[in-house]
């Protein structure tokens, strides 16, 4: 036999326009479904970052030291609403943050311990007790600035909020587009065809038989267009990969990751990354094509 | 066994297209359907694929009332009964061979099954040196030996063929019905819908001939029993009938 007589390829190949268009459409829905879908995964793991470090840090002036920490934590522990204190000297700041920016010799050649200020890092046994703390530590002798972890929290928080509402509208739209696109596309072949599922039905073509090829169609335009979506968000983090190590280094999860990207956590993340995004495209392009059945032939 | 059980007809026209048909085609046997034209041959054997369903009355095929078939397994009652349409209904992008063949993938056979029952098939019908060309490049009686391979590869335990002589030489007429003789003998049963006075009264099979929607007679080694002017008259009732049901729609 030549070929199979229910072939995929000539459906594609007979209304090729139409299978370009619903591969592009689908392309640019994964595309930025994947860019947001990215995105929300790395600032959940910047918030958990910094829901993971003291709540609190304070800053004393250049000329206190240990000896005005000690005294700030024995007034907070009387309080008995600390759960932990770490002080950070002058020398461990210059050595933290040569650490941070040791492949950037330019920001540390000015750098000396005098000119960072020694902290004092401040768990609470509970994040409400901090509004009751902060008058307490202001008072403090040698304390120039108080800095609440919260508040970075809560700034990073509503930006990832508005990046997940906005995003997840933006990829819902484009997810209903492209399922339009996908019923319209597979709606007009199964116009063209129609004499021949009617000829199909009369010789004991199973509903499936029918409709298996149009949902076959329709999941591939999916997974095409979800795969190129795909290659190229990769490609882009490839490129960018230097930058956003510099950028997001500091933050364990995203270093472990980038750092190395044939880690085990990469590479599960990659695959994860992967499969998500083409199943979905197959299922969307499927879904699309079976709504189209339904409305266009009665089986 | 089909049974047609008090069937009736109605399109909605001044006439019922079937009225009050009762009758019995045992397993294995070999039928012709006459009558002139717009006497509800078609009519019958669609009732029995259930293109069309009966608006009084019974069809019941091997024991089972096909109006309770639900819609969704309608596909099994017609790998039952295959079928030669009068249009033949032939893929015209297909070839010869895949116009054959797709008779048996709806069935989910493998490559290798289609490949013997399409070329076995060809062999019966005598097209195997055609089986790359399109039905474009065949003559008429081709074509219909196309069909007919069509209906008889998935092995149906019926086959209605509905003019599948029809536009045909005496000759290839009768190549026709010898297939189907073939297919018979085998032990599918037969109903050829015909005009074909000659093939009827040559092969002296059970004969029903239907007028005007009405059964007139049902006879084991019958004869064609119309003239031309019958025909006429049947076509120009049809015609009348048929503006009737556009002025009606």
């Amino acid at each position: 036999m030549k070929k199979k007589t229910n072939s995929l390829w000539t459906h594609i190949r007979r209304s090729p326009y139409q299978s370009i268009a619903a591969v592009l459409t689908m392309f640019i829905t994964f595309l930025l479904g994947g860019i947001f879908l990215l995105t929300t995964g790395v600032s959940f793991a910047i918030l958990q970052y910094f829901e993971s470090k003291p709540q609190l840090t304070v800053f004393f002036l250049e000329k206190a030291g240990k000896p005005e920490a000690d005294t700030l934590t024995a007034t907070l522990d009387a309080t008995g609403k600390i759960a932990s204190t770490k002080f950070v000297s002058k020398e461990e700041a210059l050595a933290i943050y040569k650490e941070q920016n040791k492949n950037d010799p330019l920001l540390l050649e000015m750098v000396t311990a005098d000119i960072l200020p020694a902290s004092l890092e401040v768990t609470a046994k509970d994040p409400r007790f901090l509004a009751e703390l902060e008058p307490v530590i202001k008072k403090a002798d040698g304390v120039e600035e108080v800095v609440f972890q919260k508040d970075v929290v809560d700034a990073l928080l509503s930006w990832t909020n508005a990046i997940r509402n906005v995003g997840g509208v933006l990829a819902g739209l484009l997810g209903i587009d492209s399922l339009l696109i996908i019923m319209t596309v597979i709606g007009m072949k199964i116009a063209l065809k129609k004499e021949e599922i009617d000829i199909l039905k009369l010789i004991g073509a199973s509903p499936w038989y029918i409709r298996k090829p149009f949902v076959v169609e329709g999941g591939l335009y999916g997974l095409v267009g979800s795969f190129g979506a795909w290659l190229i968000i990769m490609s882009m983090i490839l490129l960018f990969r230097s930058s956003l190590v510099s950028f997001l280094g500091s933050i364990p999860i995203i270093q472990s990751m980038l750092g190395n990207m044939l880690s085990t956590n990469s590479l599960m993340v990659s695959v994860g990354f992967f499969m998500t995004m083409l199943i979905s495209g197959f299922l969307l392009g499927a879904i699309g094509s079976l709504v189209s059945l339904g409305r266009y032939i009665k089986l | 066994m089909i049974q047609l059980i008090h069937v009736s007809k109605d399109f909605g026209g001044a006439k019922k297209a079937l009225s009050d048909i009762s009758v019995e085609i045992p397993d294995g046997e070999f039928v012709f359907l006459i009558g002139p034209t717009g006497a509800g041959k078609t009519t019958l054997i669609k009732l029995i694929t259930r293109e069309v369903s009966p608006t009084e009355g019974q069809v019941v095929v091997d024991g089972e009332d096909i109006a309770t078939i639900p819609e969704s397994q309608l596909f099994l009652l017609r790998r039952k009964v295959g079928m030669v349409f009068q249009d033949l209904k032939l893929l015209m992008d297909r070839t010869v061979f895949e116009n054959i063949a797709v008779g048996m993938e709806v069935l989910g056979k493998t490559p290798e099954e289609i490949e013997k029952g399409v070329t076995d098939v060809l062999g019966l019908v005598e097209l195997s040196d055609k089986a790359q060309l399109f039905p474009i490049q065949l003559s008429q009686g081709e074509k219909q030996r196309i069909a007919l391979a069509r209906a008889i590869v998935a092995g149906p335990t019926i086959l209605l063929a509905d003019e599948p002589t029809g536009n045909l030489d005496p000759e290839t007429s009768e190549d026709i019905l010898e297939i189907l003789k073939e297919v018979n003998k085998m032990g599918t049963t037969i109903i050829v819908v015909t005009h074909n006075a000659q093939i009827v009264d040559t092969h002296k099979k059970r004969t029903i001939t239907l007028k005007a929607g009405e059964l007139v007679s049902d006879e084991v080694k019958g004869k064609y029993q119309f003239t031309k002017r019958a025909h006429h008259e049947g076509k120009r009732e049809h015609k009348e009938e048929r503006k009737d049901h556009e002025k009606e729609d």
